[in-house]
């Protein structure tokens, strides 16, 4: 059973007459537990099928099931509900809340859960991530004081706050030096084997689509290759540093 | 529970930006306050207004005697003698909606002091109540009279300021002498100054003493009314007029001295006085205060249903209109700057959580990057304009309350605090949140995430 099947997505902007088609077509299907990369070149229409992934939008025409269901109908408000509880998303600015501590930015979207948490429940929710992502004594520190590395730190945390079954990172080291970058990757990799996490980065860097089991490259609105998922290539990784 | 959450992240959002919060918020607050301020100060110089204006009689009620009428001849209104002393007290007694009742007798009379000689436009002979009546207790020197002086029928008088002026010649006439119709009065006090009544009359050019006094002492008998004063026989051998126009009259007995004529005063059977003045608890009891009145000295006077009364009543509709119109323009008057204020607050209210909304693109990108959903991005931009205002709304009360106290303790401006202005200050400043706050936080709600989330 995928996790997720794209089955002939299309998505077409209108600009005034014109139609300005991104996506031609694309089908691709990601399985539980896989870590791929989603390359290509800026204007390839990466970021919108990322967007999609993300149910951030809704695609022109065709079907999007994820873990079993066809949401490309879903409402606003369903696919508000889908992002906050199987979706976690990293962006390559951070998009940490300024002026508010990190613990406190974790919790942010335990708040939109559609159960209420206690606080005392979120904020032990929230230290636990922090400890995972290794800023336990950083809880306290806002934005402003932490370093861009830990900054991404914090907004790892905070995209797994609500156990997501896919974690959505767009272009995550986009910001950080090759040294932090590599930390980055992996903590993304370590949450995937350990934690059995689902990750698609997104990137057009190939030193970051190496961490992945799978690369998935776009060009022009079509899927080039990479498309058939490649089982469990655990042993065949060409990196197996990091994780022990 | 959810409303709780809300609040709490808006809080949270606010204490972001604390400066900017207590800056827009600043609008709500001096709005509120100088509604506040307005609502205390303006409610106190309406009733101060409405206590002056209430002094200038808009509670006053004069009961006058009917007419009397012989041979289909009419006399005019107040000539029957049907009203007794013995009437004022039953009505103060009797009739719950009335204040204080005064009765009281006219004389018109010259007043003479050393070589000086005044007629004032009145003297009034009448009871203490009649200072509570006309809200004239204050005296510019001296005392009242005592009710033991009415009953005593001593010869003590309170004068007008006129009376002042024109015979002592501004020196204090406290413990002087002065003489009505040769009686010999003390003064005892000073009425304040009243000035003008609205009939431009002078209501300083007055003299009171106790009703018993002028009634037998000065305007002579027990049973001629004052109506015809000056036509006093008892006093002829000192009245120079009466020797000069002698009365047709016959003295069938030794004309008595002035002396011994004023101090023994004949028995009273029955005594009338010329008016009564009442005044109502306030004057919106006043139609209750008429219909008490009537119905006691209907049956007082023992007049049968279906025949006409004996007595007339009348209030003053002129003076209470004045004040009903002036109150009411007050309080409009202060609606309106209390709506102005709270627009100008509002729509600063309005114009920060735009730039707000505009700054915090972003933000709101990412909370519905995880999961919010426009309603909640709508609720939290409402909920943080209602709590900017509510803030300001309670900061401003305090500091209306506080600033209307200072302008009592320093300015001795009359202040009355409002309740109703404190919960309309907080139901206002709350709807203005609301009103206000909604575009922008529609405006927030209706964001595209993906936008959002991109925007620099």
């Amino acid at each position: 059973m995928e996790l997720i099947e794209l089955r002939n997505i299309f998505k077409i902007y209108h600009l005034g007459e014109m139609d300005l088609p991104v996506l031609k077509g694309v089908s691709l299907a990601v399985a539980k537990g896989e870590m791929v990369a989603l390359m290509g070149a800026s204007g390839s229409g990466k970021s919108t099928l990322m967007n999609i992934l993300g149910c951030l939008d809704r695609p022109t025409s065709g079907e999007y099931w994820l873990d079993g269901r066809e949401i490309s109908g879903f409402s606003l408000n369903q696919r508000a509900w889908l992002r906050n509880r199987m979706i976690g998303f990293v962006f390559q600015n951070f998009n940490l809340l300024p002026r508010t501590s990190a613990l406190e930015n974790v919790m942010v979207p335990l708040s939109y859960a559609p159960k209420e948490v206690p606080e005392r429940h979120m904020r032990q929710r929230a230290s636990e991530l922090l400890k995972l992502v290794g800023l336990a004594d950083r809880m306290d520190h806002q934005p402003s004081q932490l370093s861009g590395g830990q900054q991404q730190r914090v907004a790892i945390a905070r995209s797994l706050v609500n156990s997501p079954t896919i974690l959505l990172a767009d272009e995550p080291t986009g910001n950080l030096d090759s040294h932090t970058s590599e930390e980055i990757l992996q903590l993304f990799q370590h949450l995937n084997r350990e934690e059995g996490l689902t990750i698609i980065l997104v990137t057009h860097n190939p030193g970051v689509s190496d961490y992945a089991q799978r690369t998935i490259h776009i060009r022009d609105g079509l899927i080039e290759n990479g498309l058939q998922p490649q089982g469990r290539p655990e042993a065949a990784l060409p990196f197996s540093g990091g994780a022990p | 529970m959810k409303s709780y959450r809300t609040f709490k992240t808006a809080l949270r959002a606010l204490r972001r930006n604390v400066m900017r919060a207590g800056l827009t918020t600043l609008g709500i607050v001096i709005g509120i306050a100088a509604v506040i301020a307005m609502m205390e100060i303006g409610n106190g110089s309406s009733i101060a207004i409405q206590r002056t204006i209430a002094s200038m009689g808009a509670n006053i009620l004069l009961v006058m005697p009917g007419t009397a009428a012989s041979s289909g001849i009419s006399f005019g209104a107040g000539s029957a003698m049907t009203l007794t002393p013995q009437d004022a007290t039953a009505i103060l007694k009797e009739c719950p909606a009335v204040a204080a009742v005064a009765p009281v007798v006219r004389a018109r009379a010259q007043v003479v002091y050393g070589n000086k000689n005044w007629v004032p436009m009145s003297i009034y002979g009448t009871t203490p109540a009649f200072l509570v009546v006309r809200d004239w207790t204050d005296m510019a020197e001296g005392d009242p009279f005592t009710d033991r002086d009415v009953r005593n029928a001593s010869k003590v008088c309170l004068i007008g300021q006129t009376l002042v002026r024109e015979l002592f010649g501004g020196q204090s006439p406290i413990g002087k002498e002065i003489r009505v119709h040769n009686v010999a009065f003390k003064v005892i006090g000073v009425l304040q100054t009243k000035g003008a009544n609205m009939m431009g009359m002078d209501q300083d050019d007055i003299l009171l003493a106790p009703w018993t006094t002028i009634k037998y002492r000065v305007t002579g008998t027990s049973v001629v009314t004052n109506q015809s004063v000056g036509s006093a026989e008892t006093n002829s051998t000192v009245n120079t007029l009466s020797q000069i126009y002698p009365n047709s009259q016959q003295n069938l007995y030794p004309v008595p001295s002035a002396a011994q004529q004023a101090d023994t005063p004949l028995p009273i059977r029955f005594a009338n006085v010329d008016q009564i003045l009442v005044s109502a608890q306030a004057s919106e009891q006043i139609p209750e205060a008429i219909h008490q009145i009537s119905v006691l000295l209907r049956e007082r006077h023992r007049i049968h249903a279906g025949e006409s009364d004996d007595f007339t009543l009348r209030d003053m509709t002129e003076i209470t209109k004045a004040m009903t119109s002036t109150t009411s323009m007050m309080t409009k008057l202060l609606l309106c700057v209390a709506l102005i204020s709270l627009v100008v607050g509002g729509v600063g209210i309005m114009n920060i959580m735009l730039v707000s909304v505009t700054e915090r693109t972003r933000e709101i990108g990412l909370r519905m990057a995880v999961g919010a959903r426009p309603g909640d991005i709508l609720r939290q931009f409402l909920a943080e304009a209602v709590v900017l205002c509510l803030i300001g709304g309670v900061v401003g009360i305090l500091l209306g309350r506080g600033s209307s106290i200072l302008v009592t303790a320093i300015l001795h401006w009359p202040t009355a605090i409002s309740l109703t202005a404190i919960v309309m200050a907080v139901v206002v400043s709350a709807s203005v949140g609301i009103v206000f706050g909604f575009y922008p936080a529609r405006k927030a709600s209706r964001l595209d995430p993906i936008e959002a989330l991109r925007y620099e």
